[in-house]
């Protein structure tokens, strides 16, 4: 466990649509990047262990965790995050329905669950409550039990194909 | 947060490339390619690599192929290896287990090669640095006693991996190659009974590809016990290949355990098929001989007794599914999962 | 109180006012606290349960680069713990450990990669005691204590009350029912580690930003700790990414981050990697029960004496309280007229317990409920017709003189009768299926603080101005259960506004009056009482402002919809805005100030401060269960549940802590689990959580959670706000029990200990097929000392709330070490 010279790695990431030059210690996932040298403070952590899902974000559009992401490999990948997920100061559909019907209680799985749900409803705009579930899995929730998170990401899907956007 | 330590980066372009840094490096350096299974044991301290080479830019490593069988590459994700057709239609043991490993977001990540590649488990083992240092360490790193079994001289760590089982009973193969020597294994042949030094690769090997026999009269499927529906690894898993006659007499058949050793393992069930039907009493006889092959032990999630006390009727589920049953109830119920 | 009865916003579904925060990744949690200057703090824990501190040399780690400060128990010389009757914790233990995981130096670094690196660095030297791993062995054990405080070697307490006759209730009962039950420990698992940050403002004083769910309590304690004047000490509590009780104690780690802080003068934060968050831990004791319980052959209970031993852990959190809850609540649900209880704590060597969602009840609550199904098959009555001929009578007194205010329970298992269609399920279903009922009861807010006060329990405080903007003020804290939005709807409905026009400043003991926190289901009846009265005191000044503009009296202003206007002419109004400004010209600076304070409970004895409530809540529940006959697997597949919480504020919210509710309930009855780890004693006296992770200690996926129907009855409870009482813990006590009841009702096993998993089915399976007693769980209540119990009559006995004797105690108390 010695200390080896500590050497930060410089680097382009693009977050949220945005290109921006950072130096980082190179031993960090993307996840610490995110959070300590980005201040995107958004994406958040429950185990580092891959075990929980609360940092998921996307990468080229499919959901990950940045726990165990090395941001040292992120150079030219897409990586979409909870604070793009909004259209200026509108919501996104999906974000509009969680806050509406109580799929965050805490909030703190949120934003990786709205990722994940993004991801989902790219793929396929109406998915049914199984698909939803699924899709879902992989992001323990200790408050809600789920079932307002289903209902959120159905009614995000709805609005989204009435058009919201 | 749990953080990774300090390590040097590699991220060679070929396998070629990658071969010729592992052989400079010496076992100090580690390949990663998703990082799902190294990257949590790096921040436990159980790895601690001078040099991390990652493979994940190598395209050769993402090729399907196909011919007679299927070769897969390593480095697809197991969400890829699931997206494929191929897999899911020839072969289905392979497509449910790689299906139901960890979760969506681990298996966008995780690649096949990593997953036959797991790291063995322990509840003894899969700990903090702190943790471990609180029973003084264990014999699979920085300690002298297996805490499972502490008259023990050997490791007894758990292999988990889903897609292992499934894939032996398929009858694949693995290719590794080094700046020295490419070779093929069969993919039994790769696993060794040791919880420490369970792989049969060298460290200066990179498994590259999996190769499949050709599915033609093959029917197969894999059953994993897991406390949940999601995240778990198996706490045994079952996966049956069975090829029968067009009068449904079986010609060939192999039954893999995962998840009960500290390697993944082909047991003699399926070989008491052989010239029967799939009736109840064959199948039952054959869970029978497979359960006493199992040897779980109690460093995992639930209770030792009861896991091995329902490997036969795991095979049961497996072998009912090949012969055709509707199972689709039993495995929502069981495995949480319709597939 | 309000007396209109249509509302605006009570009881209409809404987003809730903090919601836009939470699904933009906006809200701050304590982790996401960055400050100029802020260095890391990492806590090294011991690795023994139990040992003497016999050196600590840190010069290595002080001398690492980028180490800013090395502190050890040498630099903390005062105990703390949450109850004042139980300070016995340190924040960095001087010299004695007490449990794997208790702290024993913190290195405060540039970075955490740093100051992990150094904890490595430091030695210090044990001398080993005997671990004590579970309450028999606390039991046995006189020497060593882990505390030299308490009752006798390693009892904590000791408890017994006997309300009126129980041995000659039972008896005169027809039947006695006589059960062993066994609860397991577990914990509260908020996705969110802990996490604090500490910085000194501009005028030398402290802050601190903590994930903790009692503001007010961590700022009393942690001044008391630091001796620093109390004014020159701020706590704020972020929005908790969930709490569920475990964020309700002082931790060390707060008050390590806030020392270093002061030291260092620039701002310090840590958060605590998940293992650690295991050992924080306050969670769910375990509980092993008796329960003697005489009924009549029609199923009216004569009697009921309760007996529990809880493994209290290494200190005492909310253990006193705790203790008491195991028994105290037992009398609130059904018709019980005389009613015994005997309880006791002990120490071992492993992670303090404390409060967990339903804190101390859910334990006596499965025994209990499961007990009444066995009474129910023996008498041969349906288990909710039975329940529904005992349930308590509204604004009665129980037999430890609880005052019982509005009850709805009779309509929440009508409804979930109903909505399960139980008659046509219940010992009907085929074999391998079945279905359970069960109920519970929790408080509305315990009726007395932690410390002893006669002041207010929550405070609110209004700010209007020109701009006709609408800020409230109160200490209460946002853990996700919504309680700004009850804040906001409350004032909004109060002053005929929109909630989202409401500015909510919750949780900052600088700038917010004093609410004792999220704890005990307190603070929509609490905080939402002061809230009323803070509110309808600025309308009233509003009123007479626009009274006198619309030449009319104050009475006949109504406000509604962002308007002011004439009752009975509608049709002359202003804006809301133009009030405030009539108002503030009339007035001056508009501002009010409201609070509540819990009616007097009518029990008088020595202990009965721990029970009463302003309200209770009820809850019905009916689960169904599959069980494989192979395996003893077992599925949910559906849940219906009744929930009797006065009025709903936001039936959004009301819901989400209803299905949350179930969901760790289902964790509790099928998977969830602290348990450790001890070595073979030949080879280590090593007692190590088992499972401290996310991937071994089991929570329920998507993929597992059944579907739940839920049902809210509303029946406005006279001292709550708008009628409502909770909701946040009380959906949870049914669930447990039900399962176990379903089980049964699915395969004729009775598994009497939870978590009920497939091993433990499949075994009762097994004892069946051999015409053996079909059932797994204790087989015997332990020996517990208890001592005389304190005899109080019933109200109907001629009591008059006080003890008509004066017990012995079994052993002399002593002051807690120091």
């Amino acid at each position: 466990m010695s200390t080896q010279a500590p050497k930060n790695v410089h680097l382009t990431l693009c977050v949220n649509g945005e290109s921006q030059e950072i130096s980082f210690a190179p031993y960090k996932t993307l996840l610490e990047v995110l959070r300590e040298d980005m201040n995107l403070t958004g994406t958040k952590h429950g185990c580092e262990l891959g075990e929980c899902g609360a940092c998921a974000v996307l990468i080229d559009g499919v959901p990950v965790l940045s726990c165990l992401a090395l941001a040292l490999e992120c150079e030219g990948r897409a990586i979409d995050t909870v604070e793009g997920l909004a259209h200026g100061s509108k919501l996104h559909p999906l974000q509009a329905a969680f806050a509406d019907l109580g799929g965050a209680q805490c909030g703190y799985c949120t934003p990786g669950i709205l990722m994940t749900a993004k991801a989902l409803l790219e793929k396929d705009a109406s998915p049914g409550r199984e698909k939803i579930k699924e899709a879902i899995s992989g992001n323990l929730c200790r408050c809600t039990g789920y079932q307002q998170i289903y209902e959120s990401i159905e009614e995000g899907a709805r609005r989204m194909r009435e058009g919201e956007r | 947060m749990m953080r990774l330590p300090w390590f040097g980066f590699r991220s060679p372009a070929s396998v070629g490339e990658a071969a010729r840094i592992l052989a400079a490096e010496g076992p100090q350096a580690m390949l990663i390619a998703g990082g799902t299974d190294l990257l949590p044991n790096m921040k436990r301290r159980h790895q601690t690599p001078a040099t991390l080479v990652s493979i994940s830019r190598i395209e050769t490593l993402k090729k399907v192929g196909n011919g007679s069988g299927a070769v897969l590459g390593a480095g697809l994700t197991l969400s890829e290896v699931v997206a494929s057709p191929a897999v899911r239609e020839n072969y289905a043991g392979l497509w449910q287990a790689a299906a139901q490993v960890a979760t969506v977001h681990l298996r966008n990540m995780g690649t096949l090669g990593g997953n036959l590649c797991l790291d063995t488990r322990c509840n003894y083992y899969n700990q903090n640095y702190e943790w471990r240092k609180a029973i003084d360490f264990c014999l699979k790193k920085d300690g002298e006693i297996c805490w499972v079994a502490t008259a023990s001289k050997r490791c007894v760590a758990t292999s988990s991996t889903d897609c292992a089982p499934a894939l032996i009973s398929l009858g694949a193969s693995v290719r590794l190659v080094s700046v020295q020597s490419e070779r093929e294994v069969a993919l039994a042949d790769l696993y060794k009974n040791d919880g420490i030094d369970y792989l049969a690769r060298r460290p200066d090997e990179i498994l590259t590809e999996v190769k499949l026999p050709s599915p033609a009269g093959w029917k197969s499927s894999y059953w994993k016990l897991r406390r949940r529906g999601a995240f778990d690894f198996p706490v045994l898993g079952v996966a049956a290949a069975v090829k029968t006659a067009r009068d449904g007499t079986v010609e060939e058949a192999r039954i893999a355990l995962g998840a009960v050793s500290s390697r993944p393992f082909l047991t003699k069930g399926g070989e008491l098929l052989i010239g029967r039907k799939l009736g109840d009493d064959a199948i039952a006889e054959a869970g029978a001989k497979v359960a006493s092959a199992a040897k779980p032990m109690d460093n995992t999630d639930l209770d030792l007794y009861w896991r091995k006390g329902v490997v036969a009727e795991f095979v049961g589920y497996a072998l009912r599914e090949i012969r055709g049953d509707d199972m689709s109830e039993t495995r929502t119920r069981i495995t949480r999962h319709a597939l | 109180m309000s007396a209109k009865r249509r509302f605006d916003v009570i009881g209409k579904p809404r987003r809730r006012v903090d919601g836009r925060a939470k699904v933009t990744g906006l809200t701050r949690f304590a982790d996401d606290v960055v400050l100029p200057r802020m260095v890391h703090c990492k806590l090294l824990r011991s690795p023994l349960p139990h040992a003497v501190i016999e050196s600590i040399d840190t010069s290595n780690a002080q001398a690492h680069p980028g180490v800013h400060l090395v502190l050890t128990g040498r630099d903390f010389p005062v105990t703390f713990g949450i109850l004042p009757v139980t300070q016995d914790e340190y924040p960095l233990a001087p010299e004695r450990v007490r449990y794997v995981g208790d702290p024993v130096a913190a290195v405060i670094a540039k970075d955490e990669q740093t100051a992990f690196e150094a904890l490595d660095l430091i030695k210090v030297q044990y001398r080993q005691l005997k671990t004590i791993s579970d309450p028999e062995e606390a039991l046995a054990t006189e020497e060593p204590r882990i505390h030299s405080y308490g009752e006798r070697g390693n009892i904590h307490r000791l408890q017994a009350y006997e309300f009126g006759d129980v041995g000659e209730a039972l008896a005169k009962a027809d039947h006695v029912f006589d059960d062993v039950f066994f609860y397991q420990g577990n914990t509260h698992l908020p996705i969110e580690q802990h996490a604090s940050a500490a910085a000194v403002d501009g005028e030398g004083k402290l802050t601190l930003w903590s994930s903790t769910q009692v503001p007010h309590y961590i700022h009393r304690a942690l001044a008391n700790a630091l001796q620093l004047p109390p004014a020159h000490v701020r706590v704020i509590a972020c929005p908790n990414g969930g709490g569920f009780g475990g964020k309700c104690d002082l931790h060390n780690h707060e008050i390590v981050v806030a020392k270093a802080a002061l030291l260092l003068g620039r701002p310090v934060k840590i958060c605590l990697t998940r293992e650690e968050v295991f050992y924080m831990h306050r969670g769910r004791h375990p509980v092993t029960m008796r329960m003697r319980t005489g009924v009549t052959k029609d199923g009216r209970i004569t009697g009921m004496h309760t007996q529990t031993l809880l493994d209290g852990g290494a200190y005492g959190s909310y253990g006193t309280a705790s203790t008491f809850y195991t028994g105290v609540l037992q009398t609130v649900t059904y018709e019980i007229p005389r009613y015994k209880f005997d309880a006791a704590r002990v120490f071992t060597n492993k992670p303090p317990c404390g409060p967990k969602r339903g804190h101390g009840t859910p334990q006596p609550r499965f025994g209990q409920e499961v007990q009444l199904d066995k009474i129910a098959e023996k008498l041969g009555l349906d288990p909710a017709e039975l329940r529904l001929s005992i349930v308590a009578k509204p604004d009665t007194l129980t037999a430890n003189w609880l005052k019982i205010g509005s009850i709805g329970l009779a309509e929440c298992i009508r409804k979930v009768v109903a909505s399960s269609d139980w008659k046509n399920r219940h010992r009907k279903l085929p074999e391998g299926r079945g279905v359970g009922i069960a109920c519970g009861a929790y408080l509305c807010g315990a009726g007395l603080p932690i410390y002893w006060n006669k002041m207010p329990q929550s405070g609110v405080q209004l700010l209007l101005d020109r701009s006709g903007q609408v800020t409230v003020f109160c200490g209460a804290t946002e853990i996700g259960q919504g309680s700004d939005d009850v804040l906001a709807a409350i004032v909004a409905e109060v002053l005929g506004i929109d909630p989202f026009d409401v500015r909510v400043v919750t949780g900052d003991t600088g700038i917010t009056p004093v609410d004792l926190g999220s704890y005990s289901s307190r603070v929509t009846v609490m905080m939402g009482n002061a809230a009323i009265q803070a509110a309808e005191r600025l309308r009233d000044l509003i009123a007479r402002a626009a009274a006198d503009h619309m030449d009319t009296l104050p009475d006949n202003v109504g406000f509604a919809h962002a308007r002011v206007f004439r009752a009975d002419d509608p049709g002359k109004l202003m804006s809301f805005r133009e009030a405030i400004i009539l108002a503030e010209e009339k007035f001056g600076t508009l501002g009010s100030v409201g609070s509540y304070t819990p009616p007097r409970a009518p029990g008088r004895y020595k202990g009965a401060g721990v029970g009463p409530s302003p309200a209770y809540s009820y809850t019905a529940c009916v689960v169904e269960t599959q069980v494989d006959k192979a395996t003893g697997w077992i599925s949910v597949p559906k849940v219906w549940i009744a929930h009797d919480i006065g009025r709903a504020i936001n039936p959004v919210l009301a819901r989400g802590q209803v299905e949350g509710s179930v969901y760790m309930a289902l964790g509790e009855a099928l998977m969830e689990e602290q348990v450790f780890r001890r070595l073979p004693p030949k080879l280590s006296n090593a007692l190590v959580h088992k499972i401290p992770s996310l991937l071994e200690y089991k929570s329920l996926t998507s993929l597992d959670m059944p579907e739940v129907f839920t049902e809210l009855v509303e029946d406005p409870d006279p001292n709550c706000p708008f009628g409502a009482k909770e909701v946040g813990q009380g959906p949870l006590l049914p669930v447990m029990p039900a399962v176990a009841n379903a089980i049964y009702d699915a395969i004729g096993v009775r598994i009497d200990e939870l978590p009920i998993t497939p091993d433990k089915v499949l075994a009762a399976l097994e004892k069946k097929a051999k015409g053996e007693n079909p059932r797994v769980g204790p087989e015997r209540f332990p020996d517990v000392p208890y001592p005389e119990p304190m005899q109080v009559l019933p109200p109907w006995e001629g009591g008059d709330g006080n003890a008509i004797n004066v017990p012995r105690r079994s052993a002399p108390k002593e002051k807690v070490a120091s």
